[in-house]
């Protein structure tokens, strides 16, 4: 590992400054992907800036029914929020489906949005990878990837966002806000994270040396009623192969709203739109689910070893539709209010 | 990637205290340095163990201001001015904590490497779940649904960040179970599913 210098920040404005003095810098969150990936030679800063301890660490409920989420509150924290696990369950669960209880305490929101795809030739220093080393190649396309995009890639890269949390946020429509050093702004989860295109060094939207301060997700009522599923190759403590954020208001058998985001087919957690557009004012039943899984899919473009995936996320869409459509949720009184 | 200058203004070194177990020790450390490589070879504190070294074993398994964290990814300069607390700050005086005596009484372990993580792990998942924090295998998150009981399923799925290569998972459902005064540590459930812990 490279040597490198320390800093505790303790304040935004400090942090900032501390960042845009050095281009060779770099925050620390938690550093459950920072520093392992110092130790593996993908990141060489030559400076850290420890943001833990700014005073980012709350969640607040915001006047509208939303909820404002600072950008070091921790995973273990987000999801044992009693409003996050009322009002955004879908959160929760994302939250609590990734990594271990160790790492969630250490993990920061901030990070989590910013963390590396674990594509193993990102993190292989000794090969070619046109995220890592822009131009040098990607041998993904034609090597090992059956965990890699079928949505939204392009040849010079197919790597995908590891995110659980972040595929929730996407789903409810979170909005990143951060600082820097000629002021504040914010940007839709949506539009934060670029296409990969011919630049897949260049992930996010973020100017730079911002510093991310928070999250904010605006109200949605249909999210109380909502479900985060993931598949993976072990029952626990592993990334994602597929997974869904699912919201659904179903009312007189109608889909009234439906927020739908997919994790592990893309670079960024993937917005389902076009499904979405299928299911609302659809009859919630087998017929639309298939067709809406299918209008999202159609866009797929999958490897030669990674085909699977559509059949997968095919099957995960219809089954965490009809899951939240039917009569098998536990009840309680969020899920009546949300109806 | 290309080499960048470091600004030689910038020390890549730096002295700090650390509080482990209660005790203050003031040292100078390489930025570089983990609080687990600080604690095994700087302050002789061995009982936490390096498995990966990349956060993926849970083996260094430690408490941060009394919630757990992997070791091996908290940079030492980082965990100054936090209680840190290891497997030999567990016991009270000669009075082993229930999570030891547990794991000792029934066998929940086998070469004991990762046992110091398990048991630093396990302490934490019974504060955890007293607090009322779901898990990834609670059917209802919401609040009101109230705190799932810490069934043999919930601790397999809460300790899934500590890995036993000698697969001592049945016995430390168990242990963790005993610990916590529940009824999931019967060997008669315990022994239904092992994989699961993985």
């Amino acid at each position: 590992m490279r040597e490198f210098g320390y800093q505790r920040a303790t304040d935004v404005s400090g942090a900032v400054a501390l960042l845009d003095a050095d281009p060779h810098a770099r925050f620390l969150g938690g550093g459950t992907n920072l520093v392992d990936l110092m130790k593996s030679g993908v990141e060489r800063p030559a400076r850290l800036v420890d943001v833990t301890a700014l005073p980012l660490d709350r969640i607040e409920p915001t006047d509208d029914g939303g909820l404002r989420i600072g950008a070091t509150v921790t995973n273990s924290d987000l999801a044992a929020h009693p409003l996050v696990r009322h009002r955004y369950p879908a959160l929760t669960q994302a939250v609590l489906a990734g990594a271990s209880g160790q790492l969630r305490n250490m993990a920061t929101v901030g990070g989590n949005l910013l963390q590396r795809t674990r594509c193993a030739y990102f993190t292989d220093v000794t090969g070619p990878c046109n995220k890592r080393e822009p131009g040098s190649g990607c041998p993904a396309a034609r090597g090992e990837h059956h965990n890699h995009a079928i949505l939204g890639a392009s040849d010079h890269c197919v790597a995908v966002h590891p995110s659980d949390m972040g595929v929730a946020l996407t789903a409810f429509d979170a909005v990143v806000s951060y600082e820097t050093a000629d002021g504040p702004g914010e940007l839709p989860l949506a539009d934060f994270y670029l296409p990969v295109g011919d630049t897949p060094h260049r992930e996010t939207a973020l100017p730079p040396g911002a510093l991310i301060t928070g999250v904010t997700l605006p109200p949605v009522p249909a999210a109380a009623h909502s479900r985060y599923r993931k598949v993976r190759e072990r029952a626990s403590y592993a990334f994602a192969i597929g997974s869904v954020a699912a919201a659904l208001d179903v009312r007189d058998g109608v889909v009234r709203d439906a927020r739908l985001a997919l994790g592990a087919v893309a670079s960024r957690p993937w917005r389902a739109r076009a499904a979405e557009r299928v299911l609302t004012g659809a009859a919630a039943d087998a017929a639309t689910f298939g067709a809406a899984a299918d209008a999202e899919l159609a866009a797929a473009r999958p490897l030669p070893r990674n085909g699977y995936k559509v059949t997968l996320m095919r099957n995960l869409i219809v089954a965490v539709l009809t899951e939240l459509a039917g009569p098998t949720r536990p009840a309680g009184p969020a899920q009546e209010a949300a109806r | 990637m290309a080499p960048s200058p470091s600004p030689s203004s910038t020390p890549t070194r730096s002295t700090l205290t650390l509080r482990v177990n209660g005790e203050e020790h003031t040292l100078s450390v390489d930025h570089r340095t983990t609080l687990l490589d600080a604690l095994r070879e700087r302050l002789d504190l061995t009982g936490t163990k390096k498995g990966c070294d990349q956060g993926q074993c849970g083996a260094c398994t430690v408490l941060l201001d009394g919630r757990r964290a992997v070791s091996c990814l908290q940079l030492a300069v980082a965990a100054e001015g936090r209680e840190v607390t290891t497997i030999e700050g567990m016991a009270e005086d000669d009075r082993l904590h229930p999570v030891q005596q547990a794991f000792l009484d029934l066998d929940g372990y086998q070469c004991g490497y990762c046992t110091p993580g398990q048991i630093c792990s396990a302490v934490a998942v019974i504060e955890e779940h007293a607090a009322g924090w779901p898990s990834a295998v609670t059917e209802d998150v919401r609040p009101e649904a109230g705190p799932p009981p810490l069934t043999a399923e919930e601790i397999r799925e809460r300790m899934s960040g500590n890995l036993c290569r000698c697969g001592a998972y049945v016995s430390i459902v168990q242990a963790v179970a005993r610990a916590a005064g529940t009824g999931a540590g019967r060997p008669a459930e315990g022994a239904e599913s092992t994989e699961a812990a993985a």
